[in-house]
């Protein structure tokens, strides 16, 4: 075993935004710090190497923000989305907090761009990332660097050492040990860790899809809850969206997601419909698809549309499949044809005049149908015919560690004295179920810098 | 029709899917918002992209796909061979083109070719009288050498050019897009990194805006160096002022500074490529545009040691080299990276 014993003041465990926040903060504050990061250097960065944007509260127009996002405002949205399963005093005080973050991350290398085509509707609430998540981390790395901060990539964390409640060092994977005063612990969720996910979500996991990071196995999550601190959030959610079927097992980022859900008719192995398509506008509903595609026969589904359909999304990465006729659709996608026609001239059937409008809730209802679709009910019968097949793709786990409002990681008897967390890895904290998209980022950059802020008041 | 690498074509079309599915560069430079409005992806909007991109590599090194990434996304790498397949595409004769563009060593041989040929003139023809290095070469025969090296090749770029702006479909110049385009050259904006914070080149992920300011001299440098010698010309002919200049005199104040631009610029350049990544430009001519940096290097350097030079036994020999260098810029113009700033301007003037 490897005898080298380095000593630091404050241990950074994780390389992506959370990780990242807190090391700047902590070396701005005097302390010596390593990041020590899991991945190799291309893929630093974990999720938020794929993320776009932050949600931010804003009084006023801040830098690309246009008008004002009150807080009240704010709260209701997360409300709104976590059905009140959300700690109201961190909450708030994220969000109260997101406001500083923005001027602090552009003096940190950071450049945010107007928002992005395709999604003005966030141009009040989400500061968009230049060139995205990856940019961000490469200026926060640059940053770190310039700070004397110590970064070590290929590092994977194996056992963080909380003998006797407090922290006194981590054990990488080919067994070197490196002591240090205070810990943050922000390694992510563990959604790449399919057996974990298998076991909380059953067998069918193995048919899942990870939208980020290989890294976020959750071998510190782990490690920590079986020395007893506490956690937060059920094991069995996590944020499931339908995504491409032909992504990459894991990492395939933002582009694999579909769009074409609400102007599509969704069938299942069988052939068979098996919910509302045309519920509500897609933003508000592509994160309950990869949940209803999951409880599907081998996990997946294909979504069906027809010539009129084209343009009417975000253009998709992987090129549809395409045919003349539903049965040679049916065929290319491995259905069969009997079942995906008798489907769509069930629906066909139920199918009612009236007034098809893109992007709004246009009340244009099938008639008599189970499953109904109950807006954007067109008849599917201009070829050609496209075929998008579904999986579900998860974005990050909920489960994590309970943080008190200055990140500090709760054991068994009372906080840990010298061990904090930030991001993913406590967001369960905030976030018990459902999404609000940027609000991983601001968790993340919020949390990161006060435990930043306040492991290095500790062990200076 | 088209006759490029259909392999090319496609591999920008794959890429390009992925962008535009992402977005996430919007910001950068003028690529991505053409990109996003276009309804479907051509082999002509695919070539114009590629003459608009400037190679400022903010989407590589953002780029959540880059390799080793099975995506795979290097967009600076295929625009620049596209663009570089374009312009070898539209030269006359194509052959030339290939071998200038990807061949260091040709440019480098084509430069002492107009060393010696220069040489060989002011041994053959050299005058009776004159003043200053008009005692080598008469100022007739310089023109007579001269005049057509310039005209005939800018006409055959003309002609590349026009063909260029046939196939991207250019269209009609209007005022609007002639404001846009001189704005956007006269700052580099394409070079800026679109928040002014410019563009990843010899720090790899950090931004730096030494390459733009490095270009800014080197244009503006050879701006005034040619403004210079068409000044001169006008002197020569409409007020019967002939060379040797006196330093107070409109084409040296235009000469001087503009060559020590030039020459600063070029060297800066030169010193900037060999720290960048050259996987992320059109790795095949990497030689070829090496040679073409040192070739207006060369023009400049020996043009301001030729004024330094001035009565000193020296002046000959410098004469020779400055004009040969000269010679081979503009004999190779259609054929080096010289044409980049042609194309690049029609694609910046191209109908968005
Ligand atoms: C495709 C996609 C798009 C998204 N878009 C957005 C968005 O636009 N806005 C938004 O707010 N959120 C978005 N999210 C969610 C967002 O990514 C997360 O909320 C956020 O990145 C979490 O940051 P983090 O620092 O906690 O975790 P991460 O960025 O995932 O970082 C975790 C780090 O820990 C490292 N690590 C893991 N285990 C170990 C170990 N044992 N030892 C050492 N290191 C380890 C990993 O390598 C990684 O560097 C998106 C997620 C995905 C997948
Ligand atoms: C007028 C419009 C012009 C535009 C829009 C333009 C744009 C650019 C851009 C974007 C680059 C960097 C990317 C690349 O290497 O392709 C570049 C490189 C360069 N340009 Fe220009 N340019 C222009 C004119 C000129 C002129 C007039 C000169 C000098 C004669 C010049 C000399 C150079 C040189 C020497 C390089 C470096 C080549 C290299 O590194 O390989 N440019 N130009
Ligand atoms: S270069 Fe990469 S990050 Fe940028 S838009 Fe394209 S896919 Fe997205
Ligand atoms: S290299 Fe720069 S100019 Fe070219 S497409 Fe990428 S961001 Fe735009």
């Amino acid at each position: 075993m490897g005898a080298t014993m380095l000593q630091y003041d404050v241990v950074v465990v994780g390389g992506g935004n959370a990780a990242l926040c807190a090391a700047i903060e902590a070396a701005e504050a005097g302390a010596r710090v390593i990041v020590l990061e899991s991945a190799p250097e291309h893929m630093r960065g974990g999720n938020s190497r794929h993320t776009r944007n932050f949600r931010c509260m804003h009084h006023g127009p801040l830098s690309v923000l246009t008008d004002t996002y009150g807080e009240d405002e704010y709260y209701d949205d997360l409300l709104r989305v976590t059905k009140g399963q959300t700690d109201p005093t961190l909450a708030r005080l994220t969000i109260r907090q997101s406001e500083a973050c923005l001027p602090w991350m552009e003096q940190h290398g950071v450049i945010f761009q107007g928002s992005l085509s395709g999604t003005l509707s966030l141009d009040r609430t989400n500061a968009f990332f230049l060139g995205g998540g990856k940019a961000l981390v490469n200026a926060y790395y640059a940053c770190a660097e310039d700070l004397d901060v110590t970064i070590r990539y290929n590092a994977e964390v194996l056992h963080v050492d909380l003998s006797d409640g407090r922290f006194h060092g981590v054990t990488l994977a080919d067994g070197e040990q490196i002591e240090g005063r205070a810990v943050v612990l922000a390694s992510g969720g563990f959604q790449a860790d399919l057996d974990w996910l298998a076991r909380a979500w059953g067998p069918g996991a193995e048919n899942f899809l990870i939208r980020g990071t290989p890294y976020n196995r959750g071998v510190v999550l782990r490690d920590v809850l079986d020395q007893g601190a506490q956690s937060v959030g059920d094991p069995t959610q996590c944020h499931c969206v339908a995504i491409d079927g032909r992504a990459p097992k894991f990492d395939g980022g933002i582009v694999t997601r579909l769009d074409c859900v609400p102007y599509a008719l969704v069938v299942n192995r069988d052939g068979a419909r098996f919910y509302d398509e045309g519920e509500d506008v897609w933003p508000k509903r592509y994160a309950i698809w990869g949940r209803l595609v999951a409880a599907q026969p081998d996990q997946i589904a294909y979504a069906i549309t027809d010539q009129k359909a084209q343009g009417l999304f975000m253009p998709p990465v992987f090129t549809p499949i395409k045919a003349d006729t539903l049965g040679g659709l049916a065929q290319a996608l491995g259905l069969s044809g009997d079942a995906l026609e008798k489907t769509v001239a069930r629906y066909n059937a139920a199918c009612q005049n009236g007034n098809f409008t893109p992007g709004v809730l246009d009340g244009l209802a099938t008639n008599g149908l189970e499953p109904p679709k109950t807006n954007w009910a067109r008849t599917l019968d201009t070829p050609p015919y496209y075929g998008y097949m579904l999986r579900p793709g998860v974005t990050f786990t909920y489960l994590g560690l309970k943080v008190s409002e200055r990140a500090q990681v709760q054991g068994t008897h009372g906080p840990l004295p010298n061990v904090w967390a930030a991001g993913e890895v406590m967001a369960g904290s905030i976030l018990g179920q459902g999404y609000l998209a940027g609000f991983g980022m601001t968790i993340g950059t919020v949390f990161g810098r006060i435990a930043g802020q306040e492991a290095a008041s500790h062990a200076g | 029709m088209l006759d490029n690498t259909p392999n090319l074509q496609d591999e920008a079309a794959r890429q390009f899917q992925i962008c535009n599915s992402c977005r996430y560069c919007e910001g950068y430079c003028d690529v991505f918002p053409q990109l996003f409005a276009l309804p479907e992806m051509t082999e002509a909007s695919a070539t114009h992209l590629a003459n608009l991109c400037h190679n400022c590599r903010g989407c590589y090194y953002a780029c959540q796909y880059s390799p080793p990434h099975e995506f795979d996304l290097n967009l600076p790498a295929v625009l620049a061979e596209l663009r570089q397949d374009t312009w070898e595409r539209h030269a006359r004769p194509q052959a030339l083109a290939r071998v200038f563009h990807s061949h260091g060593v040709a440019v480098v041989a084509a430069m002492t070719a107009g060393f010696a040929f220069v040489f060989f003139l002011m041994a053959t023809l050299r005058p009776e009288s004159g003043d200053g290095f008009y005692a080598y070469l008469s100022h007739n025969a310089m023109v007579a050498i001269f005049a057509p090296a310039f005209v005939v090749p800018l006409a055959g770029l003309a002609y590349s050019l026009r063909s260029y702006w046939r196939e991207i479909g250019g269209g009609r110049i209007t005022w609007a897009n002639l404001r846009h385009m001189s704005g956007s050259v006269a700052r580099m904006k394409n070079l800026s990194g679109g928040a002014g914070q410019g563009c990843n080149f010899e720090q790899g992920t950090r931004y730096s805006n030494a390459r733009r300011y490095a270009h800014q001299a080197t244009l503006w440098g050879f701006v005034m160096c040619f403004a210079a010698t068409s000044v001169a010309t006008l002197l020569h002919y409409g007020l019967g002022w002939e060379a040797p200049y006196p330093f107070w005199s409109p084409p040296k104040l235009l000469g001087v500074p503009g060559g020590i631009l030039l020459c600063l610029g070029t060297g800066a350049l030169t010193w900037l490529k060999l720290r960048a990544d050259p996987e992320l430009g059109a790795a095949r001519v990497w030689g070829g545009e090496m040679a073409f940096v040192l070739l207006l290097f060369t023009v400049s350097a020996t043009g301001l040691a030729l004024y330094a030079a001035t009565g000193t036994t020296a002046m000959p020999a410098l004469l020779a080299l400055h004009l040969g260098a000269v010679f081979a810029f503009f004999v190779l113009t259609p054929y080096t990276k010289m044409v980049h700033g042609f194309y690049r301007t029609a694609a910046l003037l191209a109908r968005r």
